[in-house]
């Protein structure tokens, strides 16, 4: 199945260096979940604190067990803030 | 001492500078800066008071930490009645000019009467003189800092000063120091144009001494510093991507404003955000962003410095704006783009640049084209009309408009009075998006529910800087809360509002809120400041402030009615994201707000509010 996945702010670094932007368009297996996309791409969990799937918050609790369907996306944070 | 208990008064109807002593009963009541400046205005003004009318009075106020060693310590706040809103206007500015205030010996200035010809007021420790402004009328900010630098011989003065857009009494001009700092909303700079008054400048040589108990302070601000450096967001992502970094998130849930609040998804908003800032450009292969900077005191960093492409269409020809100076923020950004559907972030900056030099309010000015671009597409408003083809998302239009704006010409003088004015004019009130008169700023309370409570209880009107219920509905600070939901909101909002009113009058920046909480600002206090300032002390405090502002904005004729949104937001769903299909859940949460804030169905503090806290 297809997915988007992007990566934004410092967490950019963990992506492939001949990306453009901050996006990724990806065939992941059926049943890949947030965590492992996560560890995937060795992502600190610390660093991993604003995790939404279309835009949804996804806690840590949930990320585990959180599994991605076709056409999700997935966009990950660090700690970040503004105003 | 955190305070110098002295007030300058500056009465510019007759000329003269008088020194007093401050009321320090006021001070343990209302702290200082926000809260005790608006104490004193309240206390001075007719609430019906004309705000561009020599009855009106504008009082630049520091906090006790300003100028001290608390980190973020720069800040300063001036308070007025805004004429954008009829309401009180509070406006908080970094920079350096706060600290010098203090440096100088002031805790703050009262501006009171008109002076019958442009003049500026010169500050040297306790010598006050105003001084013939009429070479400096028709400047701009950035000019009036390097003339009066120069005619002083001294560039270590700092200032303060209002540009064109002040002196042509744009209701959204702001009050610009250091280049690009700004006591940007509610139009405040505007009735320091009414008033003749054309810059501040100051030079401080005193320091600030005298803290209630030195030891105990420097050891409330070192942990609180450590608190700050340790923590991911003050300590690395502020300083590397500053507030810019939100415009992704914000767009990513579907809660980013765009073309006037017709869109919660901005398609374009990837071009305009911190990462864009960082990307080097293709024209000349630099990054937009050339550092960071900090004001004075911080240890945060978050302002940003940029350089403009000076190969793009908006500065070819101009090369005054080819150096680095500041921006994009993230507001900035949004109300110049996205708000409009713009996505050349040039034009962004070449848009924000102006607004720094002749002083406008980016927010307000970058709404109110967005009306204006909404009302083009209607054909409400022609080309020939607004002197350019203005569909949403023209950075053309953008340029040319805030040109126009910034110098009081052609259409211009149309797009300076706002939207809420500029939309009833032309037939569409609910065209304009405001509440009191003042725009929103960059988050869409379709899709984070608790901000559209925030916005229609600002006390100044639509305002972020209130209570940035942002920080928990989206960022998780401190806890994270559900941004579709409305339960627990009005909490939440009461919660952010009085906490914020406390960060404001201390003189401190409230982007420490991100890292601190109160009770990392209680010792700070407790050190500095005479008196006992226990975390009590300070929620009864941000509390009162909060009612006290809002019982004048009673007194000037403001009701329940006015806590609202615009029908947009209310009644048409958001399109996409998380959040499509609903609409600002207000009329659930304003009556519940009432009873936590313990007032009245009509929105006004109770008698038993009232007493509980000596108001």
């Amino acid at each position: 199945m297809q997915i988007t996945f992007k990566l934004f702010a410092s967490l950019s670094d963990y992506l492939p260096p001949d990306r453009k932007g901050n996006v990724l368009s990806l065939q992941v297996a059926e049943g890949t979940t947030v965590q492992q996309m996560i560890r995937d791409y060795r992502i600190p969990e610390m660093s991993a604190h604003l995790v939404l799937v279309n835009g949804v918050y996804i806690p840590p609790s949930a990320r585990a067990d959180r599994a991605l369907t076709d056409g999700d996306e997935l966009a990950i944070w660090p700690p970040i803030a503004g105003g | 001492m955190a305070w110098t208990r002295k007030i300058l008064r500056v009465n510019l109807t007759a000329g003269t500078c008088t020194e007093e002593p401050l009321n320090m009963q006021w001070a343990q009541d209302y702290l200082g800066s926000r809260g005790l400046a608006s104490k004193y205005l309240i206390s001075e003004i007719d609430p019906k008071v004309d705000p561009l009318s020599p009855d009106n009075k504008m009082i630049m106020a520091t906090g006790p930490l300003t100028g001290t060693m608390a980190s973020t310590g720069g800040r300063y706040t001036v308070v007025t009645k805004g004429p954008l809103t009829g309401a009180i206007a509070c406006s908080n500015s970094g920079g350096f000019f706060g600290a010098e205030m203090k440096f100088a010996g002031w805790d703050m200035i009262i501006f009171e009467g008109k002076s019958p010809k442009p003049v500026y007021l010169f500050v040297e420790n306790e010598k006050a003189e105003l001084r013939d402004a009429s070479h400096l009328w028709g400047k701009s900010c950035w000019e009036t800092e390097e003339i009066i630098k120069s005619q002083h011989q001294d560039p270590q003065i700092r200032i303060s000063s209002i540009g064109k857009a002040g002196e042509n009494q744009v209701l959204y001009a702001c009050v610009v120091n250091d280049l690009h700092r700004a006591a940007g909303r509610s139009g405040v700079g505007a009735v320091m144009g009414s008033k003749n008054l054309k810059a501040v400048a100051l030079r401080g040589t005193r320091g600030v001494g005298n803290v209630k108990d030195f030891p105990a302070f420097m050891k409330a601000t070192n942990e609180a510093k450590k608190v700050l450096h340790d923590n991911a967001v003050t300590g690395q992502g502020l300083p590397k991507y500053g507030t810019q970094v939100l415009m992704n998130v914000i767009n990513e849930i579907g809660a980013l404003p765009t073309r006037n609040h017709r869109d919660v998804q901005f398609e374009d908003a990837s071009k305009i955000s911190a990462e864009a800032m960082h990307e080097k450009r293709e024209s000349d292969g630099k990054t937009h962003l050339v550092t960071n900077a900090a004001c004075f005191g911080c240890t945060i960093a978050c302002g940003r410095i940029s350089e403009i492409d000076k190969g793009h269409f908006t500065v070819k020809n101009s090369p005054k704006y080819w150096g680095a100076s500041g921006g994009l923020e993230y507001e900035a950004a949004w109300a110049l783009g996205a708000a409009n559907g713009v996505g050349d972030l040039e034009a962004l900056q070449y848009a924000n640049l102006i607004c720094n030099e002749q002083g406008m309010d980016p927010i307000s000015f970058g709404a109110t084209v967005g009306a204006a671009m909404e009302l083009y597409e209607m054909g409400v408003l022609t080309a020939e009309q607004i002197g350019i083809d203005s569909p949403f998302g023209s950075a053309e239009a953008l340029a040319k408009m805030v040109e126009m704006t910034a110098v009081g010409e052609g259409f211009g003088k149309e797009l300076g009075m706002g939207s809420k004015r500029l939309c009833a004019k032309y037939g569409h009130p609910e065209l304009s998006m405001s509440v009191k008169g003042q725009e929103f700023p960059a988050y869409d309370s379709r899709g984070i529910q608790g901000m559209g409570l925030a916005y229609a209880t600002s006390n100044r009107g639509a305002c972020h800087l209130r209570g940035y219920t942002v920080a928990s509905e989206v960022l998780g600070i401190p806890v994270k809360t559900d941004p579709l939901a409305t339960d627990g909101k009005p909490e939440l909002v009461k919660a952010f509002q009085d906490a914020t009113a406390v960060f404001d009058s201390a003189g401190i920046c409230v982007f420490t809120s991100f890292a601190w909480t109160l009770a990392d600002v209680q010792p700070q206090l407790d050190a500095a400041c005479e008196g006992e300032w226990t975390m009590d002390k300070l929620n009864e405090v941000g509390e009162r402030i909060w009612n006290m502002e809002r019982m004048f904005n009673n007194a000037a004729g403001f009701t329940a009615k006015d806590d609202n949104l615009p029908p947009r937001l209310t009644q048409e769903p958001a399109k996409t994201g998380p959040a499509k299909g609903l609409v600002n859940g207000l009329a659930k949460m304003l009556p519940e707000y009432y009873q936590v804030r313990g007032w009245t169905p009509e929105g006004e503090p109770t008698a038993d509010t009232r007493q509980r806290l000596g108001l």
